[in-house]
């Protein structure tokens, strides 16, 4: 059983990968402890800049900018998720129908504009229809490029699911909801779990566009950070990022607990 | 996939009915969201720029003119053909295309060692792909180029260890380029490939082998046409941001020549303020990978009846 | 500053609530300390938002921001151009009683002159800096960019900014900076092109740290950014070229259709005041533009070389040139950049 499954170099591969993933970010990592005010010369262990971080004058406007940025990320991704999810549906079960090539196309637009014509463009078309640009502004521009990226992973999942699946249970009388829901879903989640990552990290992100929509006062984590290295990167940004990274690692921890628990029966 | 690709469903008209209404929020939001302000672009692009920002609404062709043709620098030389963004196109094309190789030759054996794991752990493994994207990427690039640079841990290291005797230029160079790119967009690729070979049938490959096809032969036949939607959506995924990525270029390879990504930023955020020149560079490009797109969907869509 | 709306708030409030104040700034250009004592002294909720370059401000303003902030920052070719696109709104010098605190050098400006529409925020000049370390050699001259010597050579980093490189290089070369002319524009052309074989990258935001790095032996740089790197430890000089130098100046400006007109009046009335000014300039190691500073600064700003010019020397401002002849400097920057 392993055999076919194992590639010779394969995991020598994906180490290496990860090798490379990871060591800018121990950089990052270890800088963010720099006792100086530079990003390229050590000055020695400090905390400072983790209290700088929670204290200093900055201190709310990069929290605030975090939560925007994570909140928007969760509500945005998690949208554009459900919608790529039934767009796949119709896609890959839904026949051949007329209108099937524009909707591919239309899908995979925001794919394909570059993000600064969508930022100007956007800011543009907000601002004619009388929409204030803020939070919601943001969230509607994120949740429309977002589409795309959940979409091809969740599509290309559903494409190697024969019908069968859905048809058996069917036959054996389980409504089109329960079908769906018992036997589709479970069988997609994997695409759209990837689907869904990629929204989340390309939101979280997003400068060009994010930095067109936003309204006065409003400041996401990149919008903040690029903001900042006009006046060259200072540890500080080294000590949010870090924190994100410790975030993350919970988020995950924890998402790694309740799938365990769920997952009793193998 | 990429394409609408083949069809899949149950030999049902009726549910098959029942599902096209869920195209509608896609519609709704990206017809209103998206393609009203691109629509807005296109009509940008044939119009009169304000000088510094802006359009008049008179209608020229003066955009694509500028993209296609030269007049030499004063305008009073024979009309010849423009090789300057021609060039810039042909470069970021190139550009994107190794990246995205890069991505898929490290990507898939990343995808496939995943997607191989027992269930429990594969969910953590996608996590560790996707957990160096919380921290910004321009901050990763930046890293990145702390790394590479020549009084650098990577050349540092290298030397320590005797394996080269002066340190490696990697800044500002290609290859330093094609790094940054393939760290800003690396899981773009292993998602997708993932999520196919996840739903792989084994038996396929074990029934390969026991007809003594070898492993790298299975892989070949048998593997990649499966998963080949995958592979296809995550290089979908990483050439068309590659094409207008600029950040990496920038910062890894010292800007020193524009790219698709900078040429068209340049046009609205740069001194020179040309929107309907950056509209009309946005649309040939546009349209570009478009037709590349709804080829591939439409060849893909014969192949698969 | 620190009324940034909460997470849950999904639509900006209104602009016209009384005492607001929507200020249209670059990033970490204003002590946190001073909004809030502005705040404290007026009781004016001061909301900030930022932009990342002159340019992405205006092209901001002109897809539909203007009429959401009350004061911008732009510079001062900025200045001229945001005056010519009517996005500015003009004041008598009465609205300001501390508008006789402006330096007399920068009150009639080419840029507005008598000073309707803005008043000065901070100046500083733009040129280069060389890594001591590396090069030790006279470094008086712009050739160091422009025709560098052997040991600068591909250790070059200049600022991605068509306006500065287009300008210092007409300065090396002595002619005006808004040309018509065949032969000086075709000089600039290639002696830019020649250049750029020894030049390592272009950079702006990277400008200070990739002296500090080692990345590059000399840049082009602003001399706040300078003395920042020096401060961190790279052992870099600030050269005040004999040709001459790029002089900018930042200045506040009153936006057309502000929402808050009075508030803004009493911000721009606050900033002039020299202890006030004085703090903008001690936190951002510019120069101010106000008279009466000297006795609020700190003396390593004071006295520091990056902001203390040789008297004989001489500054420019980047000119902003009509349509015709911005076309072609924009031609020889993509030129350049191909």
């Amino acid at each position: 059983m392993k055999g076919v499954r194992h590639y010779p170099g394969f995991l020598a591969m994906t180490l290496a990968c990860l090798l490379v993933l990871y060591a800018p970010l121990a950089v990052v990592a270890v800088y963010s402890f720099n006792g100086s005010t530079s990003i390229t010369q050590w000055g020695g262990f400090s905390l400072r800049w983790y209290g700088d971080v929670f204290t200093g004058p900055e201190a709310g406007r990069f929290g605030q900018a975090a939560w925007n940025s994570l909140t928007i990320a969760l509500i945005a991704s998690t949208t554009a998720a459900a919608i790529a999810t039934a767009a796949a549906l119709a896609m890959i079960r839904g026949g051949a129908f007329h209108g099937r090539q524009a909707s591919f196309a239309l899908i995979n637009l925001p794919l394909m504009v570059p993000e600064i014509v969508i930022a100007v463009s956007t800011l543009i078309f907000f601002s004619t229809v009388g929409l204030t640009t803020g939070y919601l502004t943001i969230l509607l521009a994120h949740i429309t490029f977002c589409i795309p990226f959940a979409y091809l992973p969740i599509a290309a999942r559903l494409e190697g699911i024969e019908g069968t699946y859905e048809q058996a249970a069917r036959d054996l009388y389980a409504t089109r909801a329960q079908a769906f829901r018992l036997i589709l879903l479970p069988l997609m989640m994997p695409g759209v779990v990837s689907g869904w990552l990629l929204a989340f990290i390309i939101s979280l992100d997003d400068f060009i566009i994010t930095n067109f929509v936003k309204g006065a006062g409003m400041e996401t984590l990149p919008t903040a950070i690029f903001g900042s290295v006009k006046q060259g990167i200072k540890p500080n940004i080294m000590a949010i990022s870090t924190l994100m990274l410790g975030v993350s690692v919970l988020f995950v921890t924890a998402a790694y607990l309740v799938n365990r628990k769920g997952q009793k029966i193998p | 996939m990429a394409g609408p690709g083949p069809s899949r469903g149950p030999a049902d008209a009726a549910y098959a009915g029942l599902v096209r209404p869920l195209l509608l929020p896609t519609w709704v939001v990206i017809g209103i969201l998206m393609v009203v302000p691109v629509a807005l672009m296109a009509v940008y692009s044939f119009l009169t720029k304000e000088f510094r920002g802006g359009v008049e609404w008179d209608f020229t062709l003066a955009a694509y003119d500028q993209f296609f043709v030269t007049r030499g620098l004063f305008g009073d030389e024979p009309a010849q053909i423009e090789w300057t963004y021609i060039t810039i196109f042909a470069r970021s094309i190139w550009q994107a295309a190794l990246a995205t190789g890069l991505c898929l030759l490290i990507g898939f054996p990343t995808a496939w060692f995943i997607a191989t794991r027992p269930a429990r752990t594969r969910g953590v493994w996608l996590f560790l792909i996707t957990i160096p994207y919380w921290v910004n990427l321009l901050i990763r690039t930046v890293s990145l180029k702390f790394l590479i640079r020549e009084t650098g841990p990577l050349n540092e290291s290298l030397m320590a260890i005797g394996l080269i005797d002066s340190p490696l230029p990697l800044v500002n160079t290609n290859l330093a380029v094609q790094l940054g790119l393939f760290y800003s967009y690396l899981p773009f690729m292993v998602l997708p490939i993932y999520a196919a070979v996840e739903r792989y049938n084994f038996a396929l490959s074990e029934a390969a082998a026991d007809l003594y096809a070898s492993r790298w032969a299975t892989l070949r036949e048998i593997v990649l046409p499966v998963v080949r939607p995958g592979i296809v959506a995550g290089m979908i995924l990483v050439f068309v941001p590659s094409l207008g990525a600029f950040l990496a270029p920038d910062l890894l390879g010292g800007a020193k020549t524009f790219m698709i990504g900078s040429l068209i930023d340049e046009q609205f955020k740069g001194s020179q303020g040309n929107w309907p020149f950056g509209a009309a560079v946005s649309m040939i490009l546009m349209s570009m990978v478009m037709v590349v797109l709804l080829a591939y969907a439409r060849a893909q869509g014969r192949a698969g009846r | 500053m620190k009324k940034l709306l909460l997470g849950t708030c999904l639509l900006a409030t209104p602009a016209f609530a009384e005492g607001e104040l929507k200020v249209y700034h670059w990033f970490e250009y204003i002590p946190e300390e001073l909004v809030q004592k502005f705040e404290t002294e007026t009781g004016i909720d001061v909301t900030i938002d930022t932009y990342d370059s002159n340019e992405a401000m205006l092209a901001a303003l002109k897809a539909g921001k203007i009429g959401q902030y009350d004061v911008a920052v732009p510079g001062d070719y900025m200045v001229k151009i945001m005056g010519d696109e009517g996005l500015l709104d003009t004041f008598a010098p009465e609205d300001l009683p501390n508008f006789g605190n402006i330096a007399p050098q920068w009150l009639d400006v080419p840029f507005d002159p008598g000073r309707k529409s803005s008043i000065p925020y901070q100046w500083g000049s733009t040129a280069f800096s060389v890594n001591r370390d590396v090069y030790q050699g006279d470094i008086d001259s712009l050739a160091i960019l422009f025709n560098p010597p052997a040991e600068l050579q591909g250790k070059i980093n200049v600022l991605d900014s068509q306006g500065e490189v287009l300008a210092l290089g007409s300065i090396y070369l002595g002619i005006p900076q808004c040309s018509q002319d065949r032969e000086q524009l075709k000089a600039l052309s290639d002696m830019l092109v020649a250049a750029k074989a020894h030049w390592a990258s272009f950079g702006s935001d990277t400008a200070k740290d990739v002296l500090v790095s080692g990345d590059a032996a000399a840049g082009m740089i602003y001399n706040g950014f300078s003395a920042k790197a020096r401060a961190e430890g790279a052992n870099v000089e600030y050269a005040f070229p004999k040709e001459g130098y790029v002089v900018w100046m930042d200045n506040v400006v009153l936006l057309k259709d502000a929402p808050n007109r009075d508030n803004a009046l009493k911000f721009m009335n606050f900033l002039l005041d020299p202890e006030n000014s004085a703090a903008v300039t001690n936190y951002a190691a510019y120069t101010s533009g106000v008279t009466g500073v000297d006795p609020f600064l700190a003396d390593e700003i004071k006295n520091s070389p990056e902001n203390n010019p040789p008297a004989d020397q001489k500054g420019f401002f980047i000119e902003a040139c009509d349509e015709e002849t911005q076309k072609l400097y924009d031609a020889i920057w993509t030129n350049l950049k191909k």
